[in-house]
């Protein structure tokens, strides 16, 4: 064990020293059990560290599995908390499922579990997946580990905080607008989400059925695609779900030779920090120094993906909450005294305000009289948003984009001015809107912060993207690390 | 005096009897314990999904096609927002601007004439669960203590059915509705059992001058839970509306609650204060592509529909239409009929003896036709003696109570209880002259031209004869009699 960082340790490396036997899975889970007790109180990024299990369960795959042992045996993740487990509580960050205990398990999950993976536990998110900054947790703030002053991003803050700061070796997030991508490019890690349907849904907790996927978070590209070769499949409990037309590939991509790169021009007009921007205009540089083909193009109906995207999801999101009604589970108010009160305080008290604020945008949205103007009007935006990528993907193979216009924030900047926040996730919505694959790597620090570099593809190029950022990767070799600092101590007196 | 007429459309659901649920892999079952039958999907646990049911697009497609509708080759789900304990996710998966299908008509017949109604639409949801209410003294919510939900129910593959508003009179929506009822269980999609609730319907309604073609404003009429009430509650309606009207009023779009009790309708609630269900397509499901091939498949496939069996009947046993819609109308009696037929029985002689005799014995034995005591061979057997003159009509009525009640063959009954027709002259020949001889009264206005009088002679000699003596001999002899003075 002597000489692993769990701040550099990668799953592919850790793979490796499991199969020459060198390193026991109890050994690496208590490796991250370790840095969990020694960080955890200032990162706080899980909701639940499933201590017990994580060590019961890697003794078993030490000492019972040898022969049957899956091919991601004893390797430890974390789970954001929006994805059911059984027999473990899982809250999606709300209040209102503080207690759920979960009848069955995620299929993304359920097939982790069935290759041996050990789960570390469950990390914290915004409510529901609604926000970018992880400050819409019922239950706790997850802090930034490059800076404990500002956010992880989000949704899957926790998970991206817990593998920036070795708290877990990898981790699942689920990505709605942005949600993988954008708090792995604010902690400094490697994030993808995946062609809608590529995953599946089920046991997903849904904000945005149409926009949901689950995908990795992971130290290293090549993580990110071993992951990923262990999550995608068609379900047939997920009708939305497809089969990849071909198997995800482990990257091995050093060049990039005529592969030609679009930079939509739209995605760095608007409010784009000039250290993400120089930090972006140097990987571009890269890029081609490896042999791509970069050149400008335009996507442009970009300008209205973000209110399609503020339209479809709270429409979508105010149905699929409706299910938390006080009946059958969950939270239920005290003393209800008809079926509208315990409807009504059941759910006043039970969500927080980001969650409230969407059910009455998607609500309103979906109102008799208002459906063609906006949900009408917004699935419209979203086909031209689509078109604007296969027109793109006629000329080029990937796009690329800062993956966030800002690195991380201060906690508590952006959190009462809900359309800057929201303005976060202007270079990730339109991905969602059109279903497709992209990825986010750090690139570099800008002001000591990580800043992520995007690649987009066309559906089901996984593998193209995975090449095309393992072999950017190499290039940039990126090594820091995050320090645990806190700006707000340093700049006090 | 009718210077109003009434036009009525029906809003039907059925259940139909898959294996499964609509979304899900539980059964569909009725009568076990409550919530035995559920899972994350029908009772909406965080992460659960929807997953359509082959069997039921399959069965659903049959009502269509039944209806002469046109199949949609891409058709949607939506998403029916409320909120309500019986409806778990608190939207029902159903279909909106986009349904199975859309465009047929259903004929049916009322009293000789053939009418047609349109069909709007035929599209698939999901039932609720089931709400029971309980402490009180009521059954009702209002005066129960608490409420408890049966989620077996929740998510039974259901059907709706919506006619055009063609119907003329409350007769013809009950015939409508009867017939239609028919066609679903001949499909064998449904048993629409009606104490179950397998099938349930609304009905709308309004009146306009005579000959206009406008339509008036309507109401919806709800809990019209047996054909007599659909018809009562029309019947209550229609001449309320014609009275407000006449009175110089107008009608209120309003849904009513029919009252069996009173046999009356009494608002429920506004249709401007009813909610707003914000369709919206269902992201869960993918569009459903219905394949045309299968589709023809499946037409191919479909079995005889009453209306065509009628028809059939009609031509190839030579019945009369009211013998061959009693006959044709339910699948089991129509193969019942048939089996009596081929096993050798005329075709009408059978169909009377069926209707008459048979149904009788189904109805005192409170069985469904195809299960009674009696097999077709037997009862054409039965048949055949008559026929043939072996026993008369009266005699065989009597034989197949004994061979019900004794499980016995036909010839056997016969035999043991002697119930061998008499045709035998000599011995008739006494009986005849001992009630000319026992009768001089009647004997006198016979002869004093009342001819009818011959019908009183045959019913005493048949008495006499303990009901054997063959009818179409006694009135031989007898008129040999009456006129040899």
């Amino acid at each position: 064990m002597a000489g692993l960082d769990p701040l550099r340790l990668t799953a592919q490396e850790a793979k490796r020293h499991l199969v020459d036997g060198d390193l026991s899975a109890a050994e690496l889970v208590k490796l991250y059990l370790d840095q969990i007790a020694a960080v955890e109180s200032r990162v706080r990024a899980y909701i639940r560290v499933t201590y017990d299990n994580a060590a019961k369960y890697s003794t078993k795959v030490d000492r019972e599995m040898q022969a049957t042992r899956g091919p991601l045996a004893g390797l430890p993740i974390a789970v954001k908390d929006n994805m059911v487990t059984e027999g473990v509580t899982t809250t999606c960050g709300s209040r209102i499922l503080r207690d759920y205990q979960p009848v069955y398990t995620a299929t993304a999950v359920r097939q982790l579990w069935d290759d041996h993976v050990v789960m570390l536990g469950k990390t914290n998110m915004d409510e529901f997946a609604m926000g970018s900054s992880t400050e819409n947790s019922a239950f706790q703030e997850t802090r930034n580990p490059w800076d404990l002053a500002t956010v992880p991003g989000g949704s899957s803050g926790g998970s991206a905080a817990a593998v920036a700061a070795g708290e877990a070796l990898w981790a699942l997030g689920s990505d709605t607008g942005g949600s993988i991508r954008q708090p792995a490019a604010l902690c400094g890690i490697v994030g993808l989400k995946p062609t809608y349907g590529a995953v599946s849904r089920y046991g997903l907790v849904a904000f945005a059925s149409s926009l949901d996927q689950i995908g990795p978070l992971t130290r290293s590209v090549g993580d990110c695609a071993l992951l990923l070769r262990h999550l995608v499949g068609r379900d047939p409990r997920d009708a939305t779900s497809v089969d990849l037309p071909e198997p995800i590939a482990l990257p091995t991509a050093k060049r990039l030779d005529g592969l030609r790169v679009g930079i939509p021009k739209e995605y760095l007009s608007a409010g784009i920090d000039p250290g993400v921007r120089a930090r972006f205009d140097e990987t571009v540089a890269r890029v081609e120094a490896l042999g791509g083909l970069c050149s400008e193009i335009s996507l442009p109906h970009t300008e209205y993906a973000l209110a399609a995207y503020y339209i479809i999801a709270p429409a979508e999101a105010s149905a699929n909450l409706a299910r938390f009604d006080g009946v059958r589970y969950g939270y239920r108010c005290d003393s209800p005294v008809d079926l509208l009160d315990m409807y009504e305080r059941t759910r006043g008290e039970g969500f927080g305000p980001e969650v409230k604020r969407r059910i009455m945008i998607g609500t309103y949205a979906l109102s008799a009289g208002y459906y063609d103007a906006y949900y009408g009007c917004a699935q419209r935006v979203r086909t031209l948003v689509r078109r604007d990528f296969e027109r793109a993907f006629a000329e080029v193979d990937l796009i690329a984009s800062p993956t966030s216009p800002v690195v991380a924030f201060k906690t508590g900047s952006l959190i009462s001015d809900p359309l800057a926040m929201y303005l976060c996730d202007v270079c990730t919505i339109p991905v969602n809107l059109a279903g497709l694959p992209a990825i986010s790597l750090p690139c570099g620090l800008s002001q000591g912060l990580p800043v992520g570099f995007q690649l987009i593809g066309p559906a089901f190029s996984e593998n193209r993207i995975l090449n095309a950022a393992h072999a950017l990767e190499g290039a940039i070799a990126f090594d820091a690390a995050p320090t645990f600092s806190d700006s707000t101590a340093e700049v006090r007196p | 005096m009718s210077a109003w007429e009434p036009v009525i459309g029906l809003e039907m659901h059925v259940e139909l009897d898959t294996k499964t649920k609509m979304f899900c892999g539980c059964l569909v079952s009725k009568g076990d314990e409550p919530n035995v039958h559920t899972c994350p999907v029908c009772l909406a646990h965080p992460g659960a999904l929807p997953v359509v049911n082959r069997r039921a697009v399959e069965y659903a497609t049959r009502i269509a096609l039944a209806l002469n509708c046109a199949v949609q080759p891409r058709n949607l789900f939506h998403r029916k927002n409320y909120f309500y304990p019986d409806l778990p996710k608190a939207y029902q998966i159903s279909q909106y601007d986009a349904p199975l299908a859309t465009q047929g008509w259903f004929e049916y017949w009322v009293g000789g004439e053939k009418l047609r109604c349109r069909i709007n639409r035929v599209h698939m949801e999901e039932d609720a669960a089931k709400l029971i209410h309980a402490g009180g003294d009521t059954g009702r919510i209002a005066g129960s203590d608490y409420s408890m939900v049966d989620f077996n129910r929740g998510g039974t593959p259901l059907i709706e059915i919506v006619s055009e508003p063609d119907i003329p009179s409350p007769e013809a929506a009950r015939e409508l509705l009867q017939q239609l009822r028919n066609v679903v269980i001949e499909l064998g999609v449904s048993e629409c059992n009606m104490e179950e609730g397998q099938i349930r319907w609304d009905a709308n309604v309004s009146v306009r001058p005579a000959g206009s073609a406008e339509l008036g404003t309507r109401t919806e009429l709800k809990n019209m839970n047996s054909f007599r009430y659909l018809q009562q509650a029309l019947d209550a309606e229609i001449p309320r509306q014609i009275e407000i009207l006449e009175a110089g009023g107008s009608i209120d779009l309003e849904t009513l609650h029919f009252d069996p009790d009173t046999g009356t309708t009494t608002p429920l609630r506004s249709k401007e204060e009813a909610h707003d269900y914000r369709y919206f397509p269902e992201p869960d499901l993918v569009p459903l592509q219905v394949d045309p091939a299968w589709v023809q498949e499946l037409r191919a496939t479909q079995p005889e529909l009453p209306a065509a069996r009628v028809e059939r009947f009609m031509a190839r046993y030579g019945l009369s239409r009211s013998d061959a819609t009693v006959l044709g109308s339910s699948g089991a009696l129509a193969a019942f009929y048939e089996e009596v037929v081929a096993a050798g029985a005329g075709a009408k002689p059978a169909a009377n003896w069926t209707m008459g005799e048979y149904l009788a014995h189904l109805n005192a034995a409170g069985l469904e036709a195809g299960h009674g005591h009696v097999t077709a061979e037997r009862f054409a057997r039965l048949v055949r003696l008559v026929e043939e003159g072996t026993v008369s009509i009266s005699a065989g009525k009597e034989v197949l109570a004994k061979m019900i009640a004794e499980k016995a063959e036909p010839e056997a009954v016969v035999e043991k209880y002697g119930l061998g027709q008499i045709s035998d002259t000599a011995a008739l020949e006494a009986i005849v002259a001992g009630v000319v001889a026992g009768n001089p009264a009647q004997v006198e206005q016979y002869r004093g031209g009342k001819q009818q009088v011959i019908g009183f002679f045959v019913g005493q000699v048949m008495k006499a004869s303990g009901g054997r003596a063959n009818p179409t001999l006694v009135n031989e002899l007898l008129r040999r009699a009456l006129a040899g003075g």
